[in-house]
């Protein structure tokens, strides 16, 4: 006989320490147990939802987890490896065999004629050891180093409401600004096009309102507003790159 | 703010005690009719100020007044640690720095940090890693910087205070909070958060640090005699101290978060 | 971006949108960030102020006291100025005594006020070769957003205009040095560099002038280099905006 209360509201601000919940959840991020009863240990937004309860985190650093499309930065080059910056506590491993589609001969070739010191490069992480090393890999198709354009950070707690439901929100701002957008899970964002400076405010726009209602529609405004054009239904589009978003 | 600054108040109090025909080294009175010098009861913490998020390249930052004392707090991480080899392979390493500015205190401080700083940077990074999830965060290094812009005692407390808020608005994983603040003997009365005059002219000082949710004493320091009773009293108002700076801790980080779910109107021309 | 290596699209989109007239934050090439400057917030201090020029905030404070003067200026007052770029203020500041770009700095800032012959030190003199007053300027750079040379420098004349000691009143103070750093990136000049700009820019230029037409220090900084025209033009608006500046206390 499961007895569950819930002590926040969904959507709720929690601060470290504080009690969630008593009873059987299945906990996730942001949340730890004791004595049968359930406390925040980030500061965040409770998201329950049946018997589960996690924190959608506020503020906090990109750890890198498999399966994450990135934009790093070349910060290093090793005998047969690049060390990429990733925007995290931990650096990236690109090693020879995961750089390139094609074979590198690691005695004939310059690694930095490949990638060099200062190249920004989108990759994904493949995997992360027990001690926090993290394997990324160039080889898809969709991964590529990238060239020209403007890159900006955010915080990657905000990324998901950036990509938005099943891509919605970057799709928007792609197609009112005539810009090629690619958001990186660590919190990096590239723009290339004629005009990124309007999708640059959106995007920060987004980044400082990310947990408000009705923040697409504010967007869709702004977006309008700024371009002087009109925006349609955004369609769902397939992206070959796997991204993550959010259900508003 | 034309009121009377501590050192005034002491002076005018000293003339007092002088045209009063006493003898010329007669103690000086901090409590007087029950109030003490700046008004307050013993049982009263001074005005308390918190606000989070002061700063723009920290990772998570805190503004913190206890009165005219005045600290402020900035967290960087976890991040990457240099030198590589002091990093732990399980869990991250919490670095604190507490520091004063020169100018924070009547009679200025040299620069850089002096053998009273590195025992409060030792004693305030053992009161957060109680609540510190360290072993999330392996081979890191989270680094607590603390700068005493005023000082008028409790400078410690006031940058623990400060320092667990900006780890909390650095996104850092934490069991609890840690909420801090003194008490001590003046003129033979336990008083709680004493002031400058307080610390320098009164029998003890006894700063406490707070883990409300489990009621953990995680700083506990003294200087001066008290006995058991008194100890007793004193650590009781301390912790109350703590229950509420927690409060006001709670509410600053509200402050600066709670706009997070409803529209405030920014974002349209 | 906190990366410790500049990726080369960031240098290539600076340099792309300074060569097409502009600046990442809309200002035009010779506009500060707004300023700000907040006196006597530091209430322990004789004089303080507290700089703000964007987001980049100094601590400035200003200790006056007593002490020995040298032995080749027995009866002028001592005037010492410290700089501390703290941890707090950067990720790439480490813990530790001050390094080659805070001793820079505090001698940058202690120049201009010397030279510019601010404090008349011999008022300064109780005793010749016995006793004389010190003054100390303590700056603290607390946020680092580009540009911490100016917000210093203005800090801290600032507060020595505002310090006052119980025992004999303001300070002799007369004159209002202001210091001024450009930047060069590729052939344009920027005034007032942001943290991004100063990441990508190839030569730095601090000049600090008075308000009688003088230029009393000049600081050349990073790899890159100048040419005299370059110089002559950044020192022309070094005397334009320090009459601007010199309004704000």
């Amino acid at each position: 006989m499961t007895n569950m209360k819930l002590h926040k509201q969904n959507r709720e601000l929690a601060i470290p320490g504080e009690l969630l919940a008593e009873g059987d959840f299945l906990l996730g991020e942001g949340t730890f147990s004791e004595g049968g009863k359930i406390f925040a240990n980030i500061l965040g937004l409770v998201d329950t939802k049946e018997q589960f309860i996690k924190l959608i985190p506020l503020s906090g650093k990109y750890v890198p987890a498999p399966r994450d499309l990135v934009i790093g930065i070349v910060e290093d080059i090793a005998f047969s490896s690049w060390s990429i910056d990733v925007n995290s506590p931990y650096k990236g491993i690109l090693g020879v065999a995961n750089a390139t589609e094609r074979f590198i001969d690691i005695q004939s070739e310059d690694l930095s004629k490949i990638y060099d010191m200062g190249d920004v490069v989108l990759a994904k992480v493949i995997n992360v050891s027990q001690s926090m090393q993290v394997g990324l890999t160039m080889r898809d198709r969709g991964l590529y180093k990238l060239r020209g354009g403007r890159m900006i950070s955010i915080s990657p707690t905000r990324v998901p409401r950036v990509i938005g439901k099943k891509g919605t929100m970057v799709q928007m701002l792609k197609n009112a600004t005539n810009c090629k957008i690619v958001v990186g899970q660590n919190g990096r964002i590239w723009i290339d096009g004629e005009n990124p400076n309007i999708a640059i405010e959106a995007i920060k726009l987004i980044e400082a309102e990310a947990h408000t209602q009705g923040l697409t529609e504010r967007v869709k405004i702004f977006l309008e507003k700024k371009t002087n054009k009109k925006i349609a239904e955004v369609p769902l589009i397939e992206d070959t790159v796997q991204q993550r978003g959010e259900m508003e | 703010m034309k009121k009377k600054s501590k050192e005034e108040i002491i002076e005018s109090s000293i003339a007092d005690s002088k045209n009063k025909d006493t003898q010329p080294d007669a103690p000086l009175k901090l409590i007087v009719n029950g109030k003490r010098l700046d008004g307050r009861r013993p049982d009263e913490i001074r005005p308390i100020k918190i606000e989070a998020g002061v700063l723009e390249k920290a990772d998570g930052s805190a503004y913190v007044e206890f009165g005219d004392t005045h600290a402020l707090a900035a967290v960087y991480g976890p991040r990457e640690m240099h030198p590589r080899h002091l990093t732990e392979p399980q869990q991250a390493v919490l670095r604190v720095k507490y520091d004063m500015i020169p100018f924070s205190v009547s009679d200025r401080k040299r620069p850089g940090p002096d053998r009273r700083s590195i025992e409060i940077s030792k004693v305030i990074r053992e009161a957060l890693e109680p609540v510190v999830f360290l072993k999330n965060y392996p081979k890191t290094v989270i680094d607590v910087f603390i700068e005493i812009v005023q000082a008028d005692a409790g400078t410690r407390v006031a940058g623990l205070t400060a320092a667990s808020v900006a780890l909390a608005d650095a996104g850092i994983a934490m069991s609890d909070m840690v909420a801090s603040c003194t008490a001590g003997k003046v003129d033979g009365v336990v008083c709680v958060d004493i002031d400058g005059p307080e610390d320098n002219n009164g029998e003890a000082d006894l700063p406490v640090a707070l883990a409300p949710r489990t009621n953990s004493i995680t700083l506990l320091q003294m200087d001066g005699q008290l006995t058991r009773k008194e100890y007793d009293q004193a650590l009781t108002y301390a912790i109350d101290g703590c229950k509420k700076v927690y409060e006001l801790q709670k509410e600053a980080i509200r402050k600066k978060y709670g706009q997070i779910t409803q529209f405030n109107g920014r974002g349209e021309e | 971006m906190t990366a410790t290596i500049i990726p080369q699209i960031e240098r290539d989109s600076v340099f792309k949108i300074v060569e097409a007239g502009e600046r990442l934050d809309g200002r035009k090439f010779d506009e500060y960030r707004p300023i700000t400057i907040e006196l006597g917030v530091y209430s322990r201090a004789e004089g303080s102020a507290r700089v703000k020029i964007g987001n980049t905030m100094v601590a400035c404070g200003v200790k006056l006291g007593e002490a020995v003067p040298y032995p080749d200026s027995p009866d002028e007052g001592t005037l010492t100025t410290t700089a501390e770029l703290v941890p707090m203020a950067a990720p790439t500041f480490q813990p530790g005594p001050p390094n080659e770009n805070a001793i820079e700095l505090a001698r940058v800032v202690d120049r201009g006020i010397r030279e510019a012959k601010t404090i008349d030190l011999k008022k300064l003199c109780i005793t010749p070769g016995e006793k004389v007053r010190s003054v100390f300027i303590d700056t603290y750079v607390l946020d680092h957003d580009g540009n911490y040379m100016d917000a210093a420098a203005l800090g801290a004349i600032a507060a020595l205009h505002h310090a006052t000691a119980p025992e004999f009143g303001k300070l002799p103070v007369s004159k209002r040095p202001i210091a001024n750093t450009f930047i060069k990136i590729g052939n344009n000049i920027l005034l007032d560099p942001s943290l991004e700009e100063e990441r990508v820019m190839d030569a730095r230029l601090t000049i600090t002038t008075d308000e009688d037409g003088n230029i009393v220090a000049n600081q050349k900084a990073a790899t890159g280099f100048w040419t005299k025209e370059e110089v002559m033009q950044c020192i022309d608006l070094a005397f334009k905006h320090g009459k601007e500046m010199r309004k704000l206390f």
